[in-house]
């Protein structure tokens, strides 16, 4: 990789892990949001399936994203990978464990016809769903915040704070968000994929979603700006050379985290993204514009996460105890070659994921109807 | 402050768990993918429906377990963060580039086609869902591939060096990491141990039918490519799976020595143990019965090599330990900040036993203060655990020769049509079902055990590489884990049983055994699709 240089490979990782999280939350958010929903927007058992499978045959690509943003992680920061993932273990492991119900909760639901077993996998679909949504934007508001966290000098990390310390008002507000705009995404994609009455209940859904959304997104815009503090790197080496995260010097102030959006103006976008995404999706939906109202919500999705990332550029995991070990892109990052090893693996790999993606979205379009799973009641899950 | 004994113990125990607990299901996704591959293209060459119901119903067993498979595979992607944070960093430059490779070249491929495989019967043409099938079968193959290509660069940790600016391991030589000897030579073995099993829950549940007089033509169709299949996944285990990969890599030796109870370097050539308890304290095996020449063919294919025993490995690994000492006073220099030229070479001689050095860790902080004990106590610990080993894979050998013999006899007797009449072979496969599980399950002890102390060989100990995490933590995690996936557990055993008696009965296609010759019992079936 000669052609980059170690500075240029850190940024383009940044963007990268970005597209990445972006992918998950965008395809993978559909399918939380549409579990999220799920008990509450189907009343009969047919309707149930209905939602199911609309995202039955597709979800696990998409949670694909997933594993491979982990494996992204690993691969680029393996820093961030390490300290924030101990650190946030009891939040991850809950990650997880909702997590199990969902490759057998769409394989198995159906394959036994008592009431009984397909409620139970019902919940067990919403917890799959709602949970993960929900303690994502729990763990990003905390990386606001900063993990309590240091190193020592063998760079070793240790966690001092507790699980029930994440749960911060800043961030469950930030929970909030993830939430009622994953079930926003989850409730426009439903809307798209079916009819009748489920299709109504799906739009109203969405309406009391968007509206969270917004409400929440600008409440924490707002305590961002005024309620907590943010980092700001002081000193630093040459980021174009290999460097150790306790080599630089980091202050905390008031206001920092919108310090980027007067240095860079044109970064005011993304949050402009976020509402116009949000209003715009709501407004599609409300005429039927079902098409549009999705690429608005994905856009919404992409507008709210940018808006995170750049408030913290260049910072990935400040740390509230001992701000000189908080994780940079600068400071986080594999070594030059792997980057650049992983940077050619990406180009070539992520297009053609996108590429037979689409086919498989193709051959699978068109409406979910209660006739349609009565005609494949033995095959549709 | 290092983690404490129990938390690395812990740490163990649930990587250990969870990890053979999600090679239940691999081995299953792996060769019956490429079964139904086999079994959908001679419905594609010959049209015939039979071969079309097979893949669909053969499919369903696979759903079931390919389930279990993703959700017990998500723990694992995270599990190296949240458990093992401290080795993540020191080697996480080199070790996740091929989880993430992983990762977009192979889960993307298995998960975005397998929902088409289930729901694109209608949808597509014969030869484009053959070609899904195919892809499905290749993106697990090939997941399999980078997953060990990571594990075998555990094993022998070529193509990296020691970054004391970083402090931490980084990648050097990015195709020596995929062409690791070790990594190849797992593959194949893992791979054909997927096949294999497979084959074998295939033969098994259709013997079932034929026992039961049930769905006759479509079971003997189901034994004949499981039992071609799988004649050829048994002798490419037995016979390719570990052909090398000793030579190559410091814990091979060590593994071979232990495999064998090999305490002392015997004259070439080498007598092997068929049969001995191993006793760890003493450094012999007691009980043992030996045959003479054995070993020293199976390990070196050669009549005047030596098969290295494990006190003279215990012992070059005590010099180790003590040039390690050297080592970390070295890069303590370094650290300290004199970076003279003079202080560089001192540790760029002496850093190949880094890892020697931090071994000592376990029993003093600073490693350059060691007491002779402790050296000796630490050259002790670089022997794994003998007995575990020379079992485990005793028993994995005693499978493979056993699903030899079925799969041999098997094969013969479809060639020869006359397999419904054996009802002895039936009996036998149907019971031998789990063999493939338990030769893999043991397979991975020895593999993993084997490498202790290490997690990457001769470079980081176990002891140093965990997250410093508290026991409560440790104690909520793995009650999680152990609720849950016995939770689960029993969800697929029940559907799986439930769907291998049902048989092809449960495609509602009207032609097979519940609906045909059972009017009655059809009346079940409906009821609970
Ligand atoms: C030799 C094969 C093999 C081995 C040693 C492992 N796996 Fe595995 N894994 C597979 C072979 C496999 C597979 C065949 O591809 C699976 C099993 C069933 C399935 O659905 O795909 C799978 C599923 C699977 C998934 C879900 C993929 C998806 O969403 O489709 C993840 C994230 C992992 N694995 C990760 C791991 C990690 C981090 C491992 C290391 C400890 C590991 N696996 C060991
Ligand atoms: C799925 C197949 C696998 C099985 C069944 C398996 C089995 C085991 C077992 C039994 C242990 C405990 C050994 C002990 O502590 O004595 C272990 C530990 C471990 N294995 Fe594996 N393993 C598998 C795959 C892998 C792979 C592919 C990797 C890495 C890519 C890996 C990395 C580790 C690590 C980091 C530990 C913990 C540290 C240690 O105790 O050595 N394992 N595994
Ligand atoms: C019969 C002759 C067999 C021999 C000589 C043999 C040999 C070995 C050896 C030496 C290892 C440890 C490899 C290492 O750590 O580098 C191993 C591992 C393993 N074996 Fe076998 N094995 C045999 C049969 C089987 C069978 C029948 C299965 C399953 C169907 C199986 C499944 C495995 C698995 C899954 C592993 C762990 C992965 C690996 O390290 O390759 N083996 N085998």
């Amino acid at each position: 990789m000669t052609f980059f240089d170690y500075t240029t490979l850190k940024l383009i990782w940044w963007l990268f892990i970005g597209v990445l999280l972006i992918g998950f939350a965008v395809m993978d958010g559909f399918d939380m949001g549409v579990a999220s929903w799920l008990p509450f927007l189907g009343k009969t058992d047919d309707e149930r399936r209905v939602i199911i499978n609309t995202i039955g045959p597709t979800w696990e690509g998409n949670q694909t994203w997933l594993v491979t943003a982990g494996g992204a992680i690993f691969a680029a920061w393996p820093l961030v990978y390490a300290a924030a993932f101990s650190g946030l273990y009891i939040a991850l492991l809950l990650v997880l464990f909702a997590l199990f119900f969902r490759p057998v909760g769409f394989d198995y639901r159906s394959k036994l016809a008592d009431p009984r077993w397909r409620n139970g996998w019902d919940w067990a679909l919403f917890t799959g769903g709602a949970v993960p949504a929900l303690v994502f934007g729990v763990a990003f508001g905390n990386l606001f915040i900063g993990l309590p966290f240091h190193y020592d000098e063998s760079l070793r990390s240790f966690y001092t704070g507790s699980f029930f310390g994440l749960l911060n008002p800043f961030a469950l507000l930030c929970g909030a968000v993830s939430l009622s705009m994953l079930m926003l995404h989850g409730a426009i994609y439903l809307q798209l994929r079916t009819d009748g009455a489920v299709q109504k209940r799906a739009q109203k859904a969405a309406l009391i979603a968007g509206m969270v959304c917004a409400a929440a997104f600008a409440l924490a815009g707002i305590w961002i700006a005024y309620g907590i503090d943010g980092y700001l790197i002081t000193s630093t080496q040459d980021t174009n050379t290999a460097l150790n995260p306790l080599a630089k010097t980091v202050e905390k102030s008031a206001g920092a985290w919108l310090s980027n959006y007067h240095a860079y103006p044109w970064m005011i976008l993304a949050p402009i993204a976020g509402f116009a995404g949000i209003a715009l999706s709501l407004l599609n939906a409300r005429f039927k514009n079902e098409r549009s109202a999705f690429l608005f919500s994905s856009i919404a999705i992409a507008g709210i996460i940018l808006t995170a990332g750049f408030s913290m550029f260049p910072f990935i995991v400040p740390s509230s105890t001992d701000p000189v070990s908080s994780l940079t892109i600068w400071d986080a990052v594999s070594s030059k070659k792997t980057l650049g090893i992983m940077f050619i693996v990406t180009v070539i790999f992520l297009p053609l994921i996108m590429l037979y993606t689409s086919w498989v979205y193709r051959v699978l379009r068109g409406k979910i109807t209660v006739q349609s799973i009565k005609d494949n009641t033995h095959t549709a899950y | 402050m290092l983690p404490s004994a129990e938390v690395v113990d812990l740490s163990r125990l649930q990587f250990g768990a969870t990890a053979l607990y999600h090679f239940l299901f691999v081995p299953l996704t792996l060769g019956m993918t490429w079964i139904l591959v086999i079994m959908e293209s001679v419905y594609v060459m010959t049209g015939k429906q039979v071969y079309k119901d097979m893949t669909k119903f053969w499919g369903k067993l696979f759903g079931i377990n390919f389930a279990m498979g993703v959700t017990t595979g998500i723990t694992m992607e995270f599990q190296f963060g949240t458990n093992w944070a401290y080795y993540s960093h020191y080697v996480g430059d080199i070790f996740g580039a091929p989880l993430a490779i992983e990762g977009m070249m192979a889960f993307f491929l298995e998960s975005t086609f397998v929902g088409l495989f289930f729901f694109g019967w209608d949808k597509l043409s014969k030869e484009k869902h053959l070609m899904v099938t195919f892809l499905v079968a290749l993106g697990s193959n090939l997941s399999a591939l980078w997953i060990l290509i990571a594990n075998g660069w555990m094993q022998n940790p070529v193509g990296a060096a020691f970054n004391y600016e970083t402090m931490r391991m980084e990648m050097t030589n990015f195709s020596a990491l995929i062409f690791n000897p070790v990594a190849q030579v797992k593959f194949v073995h893992t791979v054909a141990a997927g096949y294999t099993a497979a084959s074998m829950f295939v033969l098994g549940i259709s013997s079932w039918y034929l026992l039961k007089g049930r769905d006759v033509g479509f079971a003997l169709r189901s034994i004949a490519v499981a039992s071609g299949f799988g004649l050829a996944s048994v002798l490419s285990v037995i016979v390719l799976g570990d052909e090398s990969g000793y030579t190559t890599g410091e814990v091979q030796k060590v593994k071979l020595a232990a495999i064998e109870a090999e305490w002392h370097t015997d004259p070439a050539p080498a007598a092997f143990t068929v049969f001995g308890m191993p006793n760890q304290n003493e450094e012999r095996t007691d009980h043992a019965v030996r045959i003479p020449y054995l070993l020293g063919l199976i390990a070196t294919r050669s009549l005047d090599e030596d098969v290295t025993g494990l006190i003279d490995i215990k012992n070059q690994n005590e010099v180790r330990i003590r040039n390690g000492m050297q080592s970390y006073s070295d890069l303590q220099r370094l650290k300290g900040g004199d970076k003279s030229e003079a202080s560089i070479n001192a540790f760029e001689k002496s850093k190949d036993d880094l890892g020697f050095g931090l071994l000592l860790k376990k029993y003093t902080p600073n490693v350059t203060d060691a007491t002779e004990a402790q050296i000796k106590q630490a050259a002790k610990d670089t022997i794994p655990n003998v007995f575990a080993l020379f079992w485990s894979f005793r028993i994995m050998v005693g499978m493979g020769v056993l699903m030899l013999f079925i799969f041999a006899a098997s094969f013969y007797f479809t060639a020869k049509r006359s397999i419904g009449k054996h009802t002895w072979l039936l009996r036998l496969a149907l019971y031998a079902i789990p063999a493939p599980w338990i030769a893999a399950e043991t397979g991975w002890i020895v593999a993993e055990m084997g490498r202790q102390p290490w997690t990457i060989s001769g470079i980081l100990p176990t002891h140093l590489s965990t997250s410093s995490l508290t026991t409560g933590n440790l104690y909520f995690s793995l009650a999680g884990f152990i609720g849950f996936y016995t939770l689960l557990l029993v969800a697929e055993l029940f559907l799986m049983f439930k769907y291998a008696r049902l048989g092809p009965s449960s495609l509602h296609t009207g032609r097979y055994f519940f609906e045909k010759y059972q009017p009655t019992a059809t009346h079940a079936v409906e009821s609970t699709s």
